[in-house]
């Protein structure tokens, strides 16, 4: 490629003596101060560099002079979150929690702070929508096994299920019916399906009838004489179409035989009243809450 | 010793045509700009483009401040870009976020109107309308009073500095500076109440992103109008390059008319007499002294001209003085130029403004701009929209049924508030629960919606039919009604197509 240096006739400029199949290029000179710009984008970020920080070292990045980092913004941010909210929060954690529901702008926010406590805190078991799952119950539905008013959640809530930690927790123990003996294989093999029978699904009606006897005997007790449960021992509402362990007989019969029951911490101690009262109220405003118990 | 038997001639060495690349008086690879002292000019252009500085800069300083009355706590300022609270208010016409439809659409008509008149006539937007055109007139206006015209300010540029010099150059700048300040300060007063912003800003109680916004617009005006002016234009603005793509054979270009003015020169008398061809120019070099890009406009169309015809006017006023017809530099396009130049005596007619190419054009412009009338004079005050939960997408209940969640929004977009009945229709059998109203259960609801507010209510919907249930989906309408409208309005209603969701054997 020759480099011959000429003066382009039409436009005046020198070309750069550059050449391609007979294109020549011009050497059009940069405005100086687009050089300019260039230096001045040099020197903010030389500015930049020391007031921020910027260079990666063996422990960690410089810091930079202004002592900023995303991390103490977001510090910073949170606290002014915080102290913009302190009122309602305060308000929230001072009332009961049938007091909240009846105030819609601290039900709005409690609803609010609920999802997003819920969001962290409940998701791992009862889901993101808190559909729940076999074993973890629907917070959906209205079906509660302590009770569904948002009193009863908060108590739930606050002390947990079973929770060996806190005194106050729910508790109670389904005995284990058929590995300790207490019922035949024949006789768990009727209660079953008098318990299915119960909810109205198909069950073998002989043994179902020779069943009733037995539930009157050992599960009456604590799920009622009519199978409706009793929320002050969790006991489950045997006659409604959710189960938390499945419906078949054969699921029926191993929650019998060995039964499964669920655990939830107490929160007391992880969140504190408010982000608790705040839980309660969006958990009961999913749809199956139940009206506060008026006195 | 080695006897060197093959010596050439140097005559025969094989000779490069080659010269160093970075030879010292080739290594420029930076221009410094160099000053433009365009001469005021005289005549139909510069009116027009004075007409064009006025109605501009007046539209722009005035509009803020216009007053418009609207109902309600709705602001009274005629054009508000109000981001707080989400709404954009032109006069009559109130816009929501989610219609920001409208928004693209006016850029589109800017877009495709950009399109049209450059075909029909050139670099008008350049010439007359951009900001940067219009301010940088309004500067040279300012520097022209304080500093004189073109030879003036030549011979003050080139002078030392004297108290002179400097109080002019001082002068000049604060009041471009003025300007400038004016300029920022206005172009807040359209995000917030203006009178209100201008108290406060006074005051210094002002939001910081107000006086940011300001020096930032300060800045940039007073560098743009004020010092960076054809550079802006030739090295930062794209358009320069795009528009050579909108532009045709028949386009309304400037054009020097080389076939009349050449050969041009100056001793013309002397040349008749010799019997040498003369042409009308007469290389009096105005059209480039009035030129604010800098350029000769003889040397043909190029990629500076802003077409800003200041060189028509000028070249305009000398051939009234020679006696030569108008029109040696004139608004023309590169056909009727061919046409002159192979000797046919062609002239422009309007008729040239209509082809395939403006047309279609006008006719997308047109189209996009009816749609959007046709649109926002249909638009109801009343919209509804409805989100179905998606996790879970049902619920069963302990007796079987199936409940469906739905966030039912309805924005009220009257000044007034309004009452709406909520109904669910086609879902015989289903019942409907709002959240919040204590276990109410029924297939409507009566929903007040503030003035100028969403209102969004959590609505279940359940059902134990078993022909409901048993599907995977079923369609219905949540249907939304006004109810007692005010004064001559009429009601309003929408329906929403909504999905019921079962558990189709699945659960």
């Amino acid at each position: 490629m020759a480099h011959h240096i000429e003066k382009d006739e039409v436009s005046g400029t020198q070309t750069t003596g550059h050449t391609w199949d007979g294109i020549k290029e011009l050497n059009t000179p940069l405005p100086k101060w687009w050089l300019y710009t260039f230096y001045g984008c040099v020197i903010w970020a030389i500015g930049y560099t020391v007031l921020y920080p910027a260079w990666p070292l063996p422990g960690g990045a410089t810091p930079g002079i202004l002592g900023w980092s995303s991390r103490g913004q977001l510090a910073q941010q949170m606290e002014v979150a915080a102290a913009a909210q302190k009122d309602t929060v305060d308000k929230i954690a001072a009332m009961s929690v049938d007091d909240i529901l009846k105030d819609p702008k601290l039900l709005a926010y409690a609803q609010a702070g609920g999802a997003a406590a819920f969001k962290v805190n409940c998701v791992q078991c009862h889901g993101a929508g808190a559909a729940g799952g076999a074993g973890y119950p629907n917070l959906n539905d209205d079906d509660w096994l302590w009770g569904g008013t948002p009193d009863a959640i908060y108590t739930t809530l606050k002390h947990g299920i079973r929770y060996t930690d806190d005194p106050e927790t729910r508790d109670s123990q389904m005995p284990n019916f058929g590995i300790d003996g207490i019922l035949t294989p024949e006789q768990i093999d009727q209660v079953a399906n008098y318990v299915v029978s119960l909810s109205g699904e198909q069950a073998d009606a002989g043994k179902a009838e020779a069943g009733k006897q037995i539930f009157a005997e050992n599960c009456a007790s604590c799920h009622g004489d009519d199978g409706k449960g009793n929320r002050d021992f969790g006991a489950p509402n045997l006659t409604d179409k959710l189960w938390l362990y499945g419906g078949s007989i054969e699921q029926v019969k191993a929650q019998i035989n060995k039964p499964r029951m669920g655990v939830m911490p107490a929160w007391t101690k992880r969140l504190d009243d408010a982000e608790i009262k705040e839980l309660a109220i969006y958990v009961h405003s999913l749809g199956g809450g139940e009206a506060p118990v008026t006195q | 010793m080695v006897q060197i038997i093959n010596t050439v001639d140097p005559q025969e060495v094989d000779r490069e045509n080659a010269t160093a690349v970075n030879k010292a008086e080739n290594r420029s690879l930076y221009a410094s700009r160099e000053a433009i002292h365009p001469k005021a000019a005289h005549g139909r252009f510069r009116t027009f483009k004075w007409t064009m500085v006025i109605v501009l800069l007046g539209i722009y300083y005035i509009a803020p401040w216009l007053r418009w009355t609207r109902p309600g706590d709705a602001p009274d300022q005629a054009i508000l870009i109000d981001m707080a609270n989400r709404r954009f208010y032109f006069f009559f016409i109130e816009i929501w976020p989610q219609e920001f439809y409208y928004i693209a659409g006016l850029l589109i008509m800017a877009g495709v109107g950009l399109f049209l008149v450059t075909s029909l006539f050139g670099r008008a937007w350049c010439g007359y309308a951009c900001p940067q055109t219009v301010w940088t007139d309004l500067y040279i206006w300012v520097e022209s009073k304080i500093e004189g015209d073109r030879n003036a300010r030549i011979k003050l540029d080139a002078a030392p500095w004297s108290v002179s010099k400097l109080s002019k150059r001082a002068f000049k700048m604060l009041v471009w500076l003025l300007i400038a300040i004016a300029t920022g300060g206005f172009w807040v007063f359209y995000f917030a109440d203006a009178p209100t912003l201008l108290h406060d800003l006074v005051t210094g109680q002002a939001p910081s992103v107000a006086y940011f916004t300001i020096a930032i617009l300060t800045a940039t005006t007073f560098t743009f109008a004020g010092f960076m002016r054809e550079q802006v234009c030739t090295y930062m603005c794209p358009w320069p390059r795009i528009q050579g793509a909108m532009l045709d054979e028949e386009s309304l270009i400037v054009t020097y008319n080389a076939w009349r003015g050449e050969p041009r020169m100056a001793g013309r008398k002397k040349a008749e007499a010799q019997g040498l061809k003369v042409g009308d120019c007469i290389d009096c070099n105005n059209c480039v002294a009035v030129c604010p890009m800098g350029i000769d406009i003889r040397d043909g169309n190029q990629l500076e001209c802003i077409n800003c015809a200041l060189c028509i006017d000028a070249c305009d006023a000398v051939m009234d003085k020679i006696g030569k017809p108008r029109g040696l530099i004139n608004y023309t396009t590169a056909d009727l130029y061919a046409a002159n130049v192979a000797g046919k005596n062609e002239h422009w007619n309007w008729r040239h403004l209509i082809r395939p190419r403006t047309i279609i054009y006008f006719t997308a412009w047109a189209g996009v701009g009816l749609a959007m009338l046709f649109t926002l004079t249909h638009r109801t005050q009343l919209d509804v929209n409805v989100v179905p939960d998606r996790n879970p997408l049902f619920v069963t209940l302990s007796d079987g049924a199936i409940r469906n969640g739905y966030t039912v929004k309805i924005l009220n977009k009257r000044q007034e508030p309004r009452t709406f009945r909520l109904t669910l229709d086609d879902l015989p059998g289903a019942t409907m629960e709002m959240v919040g109203e204590s276990g109410a259960k029924g297939t409507s609801f009566d929903i007040a919606v503030e003035p100028d507010k969403l209102k969004a209510v959590k609505i279940y919907v359940s059902t134990n039919d078993p022909e409901i249930i048993e599907h995977e989906r079923t369609r219905f309408e949540f249907k939304v009604e006004e109810l007692n409208p005010k004064g001559d309005a009429p009601a309003e209603s929408r329906t929403y197509d909504a999905l019921f969701h079962g558990p189709d054997g699945k659960e």
